[in-house]
């Protein structure tokens, strides 16, 4: 249990692919690699090149390359290299079924372009593929996971139903400005962004079993797809909960995922960190714990911004 | 208001800067009446603690009359005479109910840095460092007390400031220095350093019931104050060694404790050793010099206690730990949990049992900060201890 369940977060496990477009062309390969193979004589009729005696050697060989195209996407669930080693394969076979052609007329000219139509479409597929799988490679090469927790010195209960009313959520974590329960189910997060700006998306709860652990996540349409997990276990020795968070969040790439991961700060695991301790201070305390270095309280960027430890100008106040 | 501010190493002054206001509903405003130079703040006047910055207002040593409280104190209200702990504890948290209120989990904001060099992060404490808070400090006229509902204790009037101002740090610093010890009837302790903390350690564990107490010191006024006042038996450093010492007056046991009362700023009798450890300090390849932890260490009789309450800030170099662990030894250290001493200690004032402003030697006005800073850093004029008046 110590990833964020796939289940609950399809968009974050690929959030910008069809995972079954690699695998099926991964099968394809395999009954195609087959059939050439164990087929030849038939095969070599049914394209229109079995007058020649290089066909003959040429199409076992092309059988056992789909094989290892088959495998290799079956096998690693369509990685993005093995989709890109079928437009490879692709383009030798279009190149092949050309230089056929050429060399034929009638019924077989036909059927080798008839074949040869068939492989471009293929090839198409395989170039959606391809690129799905490369792009949902880089998102997940982009998206943050955190799993952390902290002990708080209150029951499971007490921790549940303060996060539970997701109203509450924005005294701790830091980098939300409002959170606004629209049902019991759905709500409506507003985070602060770069330059006063806002980042806004509807988010559910997903899974929730009362004083034990909530699930939530970001709906479709968020610029920033995110989810968590958070579970409250009693702490051993009567010291408490033990509160467990695990988030995932994936940034998009470009210029906003650089203002989002900017958000998040340099370290996002510390932010997530400080969070915790605000959560465990405004449980344990009644507030968020504030000094005149830093009279915000606890984050990562006041720690680095230290105010002298004087009392505040007037102005400055809250 | 008027408040006494690092400016940088070895610099102090007082500065005006803004009153107090309420940040947190348990908050409380303090009109300070009269507060005290701690031997732990010449180590932030030396710069040995790192996350200073210029202006911070120094002072953990405080008391005075409350004249405001936030909306979820109780316990005070305006007028009230309290003097304050200097570690800020919340009450709440698993280490406050326990009573270790200088590790409360909840005080420092800043415990994310602390959490780096010290693996977990203590308490935040009032004008000590930045590591520890960013709290302003109370050598000031006014300040700011959070968890106003915990820390500060009501003091009575007929306990004066220059005793009950000792509640804040050194006495129940001593006391509990004494307290790890495990006195038993019949126990000699050895304690390191007669300043403040040292000569209180000492007059605790005479208190607690220690057979024989020895105080080792350079200054002879302050050893003096130690065999006038705590009834110890002392030993000079500089002209005597401290271990053949120790071992001839125990008949060769060693001390059944040892109180390091110095810390991270010791000194030793041997110049090169001196300057070794003065020489590293200062490239910062090991940030403390701890010769009296390490002579502690080496005195102290197989399986006894060696008790820490001189302040640390980072590593120490040649630790004797092959002494510590073949000899079964014990080490029990920490800031003082001041919160858990405070009410037994005024009411061991009260009773007479213990007094302890026999250590100050000088009074000043707040505005003199700089000079009293100055005094206690060359042990000029005799000086043990300087209260400011506010």
């Amino acid at each position: 249990m110590n990833r964020i369940d796939g289940v609950l977060l399809p968009e974050l496990e690929d959030p910008t692919r069809d995972p079954l477009l690699p695998r099926a062309l991964g099968w394809l390969s395999l009954a195609l690699g087959a059939g050439a193979v164990a087929a030849t004589g038939p095969l070599a009729r049914l394209t229109g090149v079995d007058d020649s005696p290089q066909a003959r050697t040429l199409i076992p060989a092309v059988g056992a390359r789909e094989l290892g195209h088959g495998l290799g996407l079956v096998l690693s669930g369509g990685r993005a290299g093995w989709a890109w080693s079928r437009v490879a394969g692709d383009a030798v076979d279009l190149t092949l079924h050309a230089r056929a052609w050429a060399d034929r007329i009638g019924e077989r000219r036909r059927r080798v372009a008839l074949t040869g139509a068939v492989v471009a479409g293929i090839t198409a597929l395989d170039l959606i593929a391809a690129v799905g799988a490369t792009r949902a490679h880089r998102a997940r090469g982009r998206m943050i996971r955190v799993d952390l927790g902290v002990t708080v010195n209150r029951t499971p209960a007490e921790a549940y139903r303060y996060w539970r009313d997701v109203e509450n959520l924005p005294r701790f974590l830091s980098h939300l400005e409002a959170v606004r329960a629209d049902d019991l189910r759905r709500s409506h997060w507003i985070a602060r962004g770069p330059a006063g700006r806002h980042i806004e998306w509807d988010a559910e709860i997903v899974d929730d079993q009362p004083n034990r652990s909530i699930a939530w996540r970001s709906l479709p349409g968020a610029r920033v797809p995110n989810a968590g997990r958070v579970r409250f276990v009693p702490a051993p020795g009567d010291r408490g909960t033990e509160v467990r968070v695990q988030l995932g969040y994936a940034p998009p790439g470009g210029a906003v995922g650089r203002a989002v991961a900017k958000l998040f700060g340099e370290e996002p695991e510390q932010q997530v960190r400080d969070d915790l301790r605000r959560f465990k201070q405004v449980l344990e305390t009644g507030d968020v714990v504030r000094s005149e270095g830093s009279p915000d309280g606890i984050s990562v960027r006041q720690q680095v911004m230290q105010r002298p430890a004087q009392p505040l100008p007037a102005g400055l106040r809250r | 208001m008027k408040a006494t501010a690092w400016m940088g190493k070895d610099k102090v002054k007082v500065i005006d800067v803004p009153e107090p206001s309420i940040m947190n509903p348990r908050d409380a405003i303090v009109r300070i009446t009269t507060t005290a130079i701690c031997g732990s703040d010449l180590h932030l006047y030396h710069g040995y603690i790192p996350a200073m910055r210029k202006g911070d207002i120094l002072g953990h040593e405080f008391m005075g009359e409350v004249v405001e409280v936030g909306p979820q104190v109780r316990n005070l209200r305006p007028g009230d005479r309290v003097v304050v702990p200097f570690p800020i504890a919340c009450g709440h948290c698993n280490s406050c109910q326990r009573g270790l209120f200088s590790v409360c989990e909840n005080s420092n904001p800043n415990a994310g840095v602390a959490e780096k060099i010290m693996g977990h992060s203590p308490a935040g404490i009032f004008g000590y460092s930045h590591l520890l808070g960013g709290y302003a400090g109370g050598q000031a006229e006014y300040a700011r007390v959070p968890f106003a509902d915990v820390g500060p204790v009501k003091v009575p009037d007929e306990v004066p400031d220059d005793q009950a101002v000792m509640l804040a740090d050194v006495l129940p610093t001593g006391y509990m220095g004494a307290e790890m010890c495990d006195i038993k009837p019949g126990h000699v302790v050895a304690i390191w350093g007669a300043g403040p903390v040292g000569l209180l350690a000492a007059a605790s564990a005479r208190l607690l019931g220690a057979e024989r107490v020895f105080v080792i010191d350079r200054y002879p006024y302050r050893l003096r104050l130690a065999r006038e006042h705590v009834g110890a038996e002392t030993i000079n450093y500089e002209d005597t060694d401290v271990l053949d010492a120790l071992n001839e007056l125990t008949a060769g046991r060693g001390p059944d404790a040892c109180v390091d009362a110095v810390g991270l700023e010791g000194h030793h009798g041997n110049a090169a050793i001196y300057a070794y450890d003065r020489a590293k300090q200062a490239v910062r390849a090991e940030t403390e010099r701890p010769f009296a932890l390490r002579q502690a260490i080496l005195a102290c009789r197989s399986g006894g206690v060696v008790s820490v309450v001189g302040a640390y800030g980072g590593m120490v170099d040649k630790f004797p730990m092959g002494a510590f662990m073949n000899r079964s030894l014990i080490m029990r250290a920490g800031q003082c949990h001041v919160q858990r001493y405070t009410r037994p200690l005024l009411e061991r004032i009260q009773r007479g049992e213990i007094d302890p402003s026999f250590i100050v030697s000088h009074r000043m006005p707040l505005k003199d900060a700089p000079k009293g800073y100055k005094i206690f850093q060359k042990k000029q004029d005799e000086c043990s201890k300087v209260l400011l008046s506010v």
